[in-house]
């Protein structure tokens, strides 16, 4: 196959393009989908690179099956994976939890978008509790949330080394602004930054005559018995438990001596950055905290950061997604927990700001 | 098979630890994974077939090949088998399912793989009710038909009349598409229709697509006779038995019956 880049190579795209080359770069073999802004170019981008590099694309029907033919193709052993947004998100839950129940590694890129129901189709940050505990399940998946073109590019490839390494589904998290504005970034080719991309392997179709050679491979999500559920479940919750620590992602910065820590998550923990960077400069103690993995958190640091400074003011484009999965860690901790909510809008630096001086005066 | 000689011959796909099988006696669905195995068999690709169940009590099919297999979602196994078979092409998918699955909950799936010319092949076992959630109206349920959801019978003024699910698949299904109607009453047709369907996804020809008509005597509540009653002269009065399409210059080398 060719190369996609001599290494490396500047460029200045949307988000939904840098999705398709990352995908590209991971070695993805497959794409489903189905129309839904604003994840749209994702697909467009894929559609028109797809034939030059021997890859496959699939129109299906709806998400649901988007989300279920995702499944067909990584348990066929293909690198498969799908994008989609709000409603189209919320069906997807159904695959998804089939994928929970199956350890299938199977990614899926959410651009989000306004909510509940239609909403709008620009942006917002409200898919945080489907993407990351969606499903009639446990929330056994790993989400990304990115904050840049230059992250959609890096975790879109992370992704799917991370879904086929430990048999999660693995979502990267982004939103209508990313997926639709321009920004700089540098697309590489990964194995020249020494990412080693994992092969997948089939579920199904192996070598052999089943039976005769080798036994079935017959996979369920279905179980008679409570205790015959509750010991595989378990199973997957010692193993998820037990990969937290080397999945779970977090950037920081200012904590130490801060008056005030922000945190929030994805493109607003830019707005956030920038904020603190202007405080800290005016002499406030102010500092950071994003997660950059919804599920699983970096709990021992959020621990940390709960027992050790005053107040914490959560920031999000919804109305306390991220602050209940924060809080839910930070339980016994003794830092005040302040909240700034606008579901379903942006949010600026200086909005940050002024809500940082307003609770520092 | 160490006692193989007092028992019935078994295909050889079937797997033989997991018999006798998990279906209620009587049951439809034994029969038509009887005509499936001698199908599989005779076609030689045992190590070929990818074979998806549906939710329903046609998940009970789940470990009873030595196929490789994949329990689905209610109404989903179309869209995984399509997966499966958009990513490999070499493998030959079976996406087996229930009227419910089929025709209500997955009817999207099943006429959108069919417009699209999926090289699948759908088994739709078809006994005109829920069955593994106790008995409720399908969209296959005949007119005065008793369910737990219609106990004064179907009445189609607010429930409409049966679903000709098949004629909705063969209607968008392309050229190349192979769509027949057999039953369990006629396991020799109901077995080469189920080939033929095979046949039609290994020559690449398009989507194939087989109705069997089934038996559920625990739902319907009827003895041995009203059973067969039911499945030979009331449900072929609704749905007819027969290939309803063939591709274009047939299949020359299946002989009709096999």
């Amino acid at each position: 196959m060719q190369k996609l880049f001599e290494n490396e190579k500047k460029a200045f795209m949307t988000g939904n393009e840098v999705v398709a080359w990352a995908a590209l770069a991971a070695k993805a073999d497959i794409m489903y989908g189905y129309p839904i802004t604003p994840q749209n170019e994702i697909m467009h981008y894929w559609t028109r690179l797809a034939p030059k590099f021997d890859k496959k694309f699939l129109q299906t029907e709806d998400e649901l099956s988007a989300g279920f033919t995702t499944i067909g193709g990584v348990m066929a052993g293909r690198k498969a994976f799908t994008a989609t947004a709000g409603p189209g998100n919320t069906l997807m839950q159904e695959p998804m939890s089939m994928a929970e129940m199956m350890r299938l590694p199977t990614v899926v890129v959410v651009q989000q978008r306004g909510g509940p129901s239609t909403a709008t189709v620009i942006y917002s940050q409200q898919e945080v509790n489907m993407t990351a505990l969606g499903g009639n399940g446990e929330g056994l998946r790993i989400v990304y949330s990115t904050s840049s073109h230059q992250e959609l590019f890096d975790y879109t490839i992370k992704a799917f080394n991370t879904a086929w390494k430990y048999r999660f589904p693995t979502f990267v998290l982004g939103d209508g602004y990313q997926a639709k504005m321009r920004e700089s970034l540098t697309l590489y080719e990964p194995e020249s930054r020494g990412i080693n991309l994992i092969e997948p392997e089939p579920y199904l179709g192996k070598a052999g005559v089943p039976g005769v050679d080798r036994p079935p491979a017959q996979f369920r999500n279905t179980f008679s018995m409570e205790e015959e559920l509750y010991e595989l479940l378990m199973g997957y919750v010692k193993d998820y438990e037990k990969i937290m620590p080397e999945v779970a992602e977090y950037q920081s910065s200012g904590v130490e001596d801060a008056d005030l820590v922000i945190v929030g998550h994805g493109i607003v923990f830019r707005a956030i950055r920038a904020a603190v960077d202007t405080l800290r400069r005016r002499g406030l103690k102010v500092g950071y905290f994003r997660p950059v993995t919804l599920r699983p958190l970096s709990i021992p640091q959020i621990r940390e950061l709960t027992a050790g400074v005053k107040k914490m003011l959560v920031v999000e484009s919804a109305y306390g997604q991220l602050a209940r999965l924060i809080k839910e860690v930070a339980y016994g901790g003794t830092a005040e927990m302040l909240t700034m909510y606008r579901p379903g809008v942006g949010i600026t630096a200086e909005e940050v700001e002024a809500e940082a001086e307003k609770i520092l005066k | 098979m160490g006692n193989s000689s007092v028992q019935p011959v078994m295909p050889r796909s079937w797997r033989v630890d997991t018999k006798p099988h998990k279906f209620c006696p009587g049951c439809g669905h034994p029969l038509i994974l009887k005509c499936l195995g001698q199908a599989i068999d005779e076609l030689g690709i045992q190590d070929r077939v990818v074979f998806g169940c549906d939710i329903g009590c046609s998940l009970l099919s789940w470990d009873f090949f030595d196929l490789d297999t994949v329990q689905t979602h209610h109404g989903r196994t179309t869209p995984v088998m399509t997966g499966i078979k958009r990513a490999r092409p070499g493998l030959i998918c079976i996406a087996y399912m229930g009227d419910g699955g089929g025709y209500s909950i997955g009817v999207q799936h099943l006429v959108s793989a069919a417009a699209r010319g999926e090289k699948i092949t759908a088994v739709l076992a078809n006994n005109t009710q829920y069955a593994m959630t106790g008995g409720q109206m399908a969209p296959t349920t005949l007119p005065g038909q008793k369910t737990e959801t219609t106990p004064y019978g179907r009445d189609p003024e607010t429930t409409g009349f049966p679903l000709p699910g098949q004629d909705m698949v063969s209607s968008v299904a392309g050229e190349g598409a192979y769509v027949a109607r057999g039953s369990i009453a006629n396991p020799r047709q109901l077995k080469s229709f189920l080939k033929k369907a095979l046949e039609n996804q290994m020559s690449e020809k398009g989507f194939s697509f087989i109705e069997a008509l089934s038996a559920c005597p625990t739902n319907w509540r009827t003895n041995a006779s009203e059973t067969w009653d039911f499945v030979e002269r009331k449900m072929p009065a609704y749905f007819k038995a027969g290939e309803i399409k063939v591709p274009a210059g047939g299949q020359g080398e299946v002989q009709k019956d096999g």
